[in-house]
């Protein structure tokens, strides 16, 4: 019961992007178009799960003073990894996430749950909490990369598969998209909205409950 | 580009904060009292001037000679936290009441993305030791600003009426994106125009 709890409680309860505020950073600049911020989504819980196993399995043996180091370096390597891996295999989405992939290092969900989670728990606690978090962040940050393409470009897109051109075209949107959404104001001002609705929401709960 | 057009670059029209989202932890985070956010961005601005020679210096003399261009996350990373490590010492030596002001928030450069980004911004644009250093320090103005700027608002902010569910981050939030509106006149054609490109 409570492996299940770890895993699922990245996904409403802590919520990295809308409760912890955690890696705003990649949230805002990868959230132009629903492709990348699957795309990011992915690297991310990859790096996520992969650090976390690693540093749970190795937080007996590394001392105390220098574990901050110790940790950077190893969300490092898996990061690079993925960029060779994109690079290779999906250089559109490589190319696309440009400079905010090499930044999935800094990103404070990875070394806050590290340093919170992993270095004090067991592997599988680890990975679990490893996974929802990162399955929390996937999909708060498609929910404003949606929001964004669906109002600033009315399109959603998405990756190309045989026929498939990989992106949807919204008829009504689309002629007039409000397109300062695209932009990087609209993305601050859409994130304080839905971070004012998440407040409303989790008073509401709390006042129900008492 | 000439330095000044590096300048203007990314202080104006790619504004780390308003227009890339880099170092927005720190942004919403430090910026309830204007003290403490002029005593983050000197910080920052310090360890971005410094880190992007470093490693400039780094890649130009290991990584490229030896053709380890793929472990230029890690080495960066690397240097940075031990360049934060040592500015961390040298202010906890000369000024205790910054120390004491900057809080978690000193450690935390290491990971703020500006640090981490314009080191990787220089090495993409193949900028060379004095461009690289004129960058970066660009770049931690840029941030200074901005992180002023959104002191001065929200020190506002605190006297005026809020709904209730506005109050503290979303509405900072909110100030940001009209700010990133106002940082929006700002673009390509003003290099062009002043014949910095």
């Amino acid at each position: 019961m409570s492996h299940i709890n770890e895993l699922t409680k990245g996904i409403f309860k802590e919520n990295p992007t809308f409760i912890i505020m955690l890696g705003m950073c990649p949230t805002l600049g990868v959230s132009t178009q629903v492709s990348n911020a699957i795309g990011m989504g992915l690297s991310v819980i990859f790096v996520l799960t992969c650090s976390n196993i690693f540093i749970s399995l190795l937080r007996k043996i590394i001392p105390d003073s220098v574990r901050i180091p110790c940790y950077i370096v190893i969300i490092a390597s898996f990061v690079t990894i993925v960029e060779m891996v994109l690079h290779a295999y999906v250089p559109s989405v490589y190319e696309a996430l440009g400079v905010y992939l090499p930044l999935i290092v800094v990103n404070c969900i990875i070394l806050g749950r590290a340093e919170a989670f992993a270095g004090k728990n067991g592997v599988l606690d680890s990975a679990l909490d490893g996974i929802g978090m990162g399955v929390g962040f996937t999909l708060s940050l498609s929910l404003i990369a949606l929001i964004r393409e669906v109002l600033g470009a009315g399109t959603i897109t998405l990756f190309p598969m045989g026929s498939f051109s990989g992106v949807i075209t919204l008829p009504g949107l689309s002629a007039s998209p409000v397109r300062v959404l695209t932009l990087a104001a609209g993305a601050l001002l859409l994130m304080g909205y839905l971070k004012a609705f998440f407040q409303w929401k989790t008073e509401r709960c709390k006042g129900g409950k008492a | 580009m000439s330095y000044i057009g590096i300048v203007i670059t990314y202080v104006f029209i790619q504004n780390f904060i308003l227009v890339q989202f880099m170092g927005l932890c720190p942004f919403i985070g430090v910026s309830k009292n204007s003290e403490s956010a002029i005593g983050m961005g000197v910080a920052v601005t310090f360890v971005t001037a410094i880190t992007s020679v470093v490693c400039w210096a780094v890649s130009y003399f290991f990584l490229i000679p030896f053709g380890l261009e793929y472990l230029q996350t890690i080495a960066y990373i690397l240097v940075i936290a031990a360049l934060v490590q040592l500015v961390e010492m040298i202010i906890r030596k000369m000024s205790p009441g910054l120390y004491q002001a900057l809080g978690i928030y000193l450690p935390l450069i290491t990971t703020n993305c500006a640090v981490l980004g314009i080191a990787v911004i220089n090495a993409d644009n193949g900028y060379n030791m004095l461009e690289s250093f004129v960058a970066g320090l660009a770049a931690g103005l840029g941030f200074t600003m901005a992180i002023i700027l959104m002191s001065n608002i929200r020190e506002k902010l605190e006297m005026t009426p809020v709904r209730r569910v506005f109050r503290g981050v979303p509405i900072a939030f909110i100030s940001a994106g009209l700010m990133a509106l106002a940082f929006m006149m700002f673009d390509k054609s003003l290099i062009t125009n002043l014949h910095l490109a």
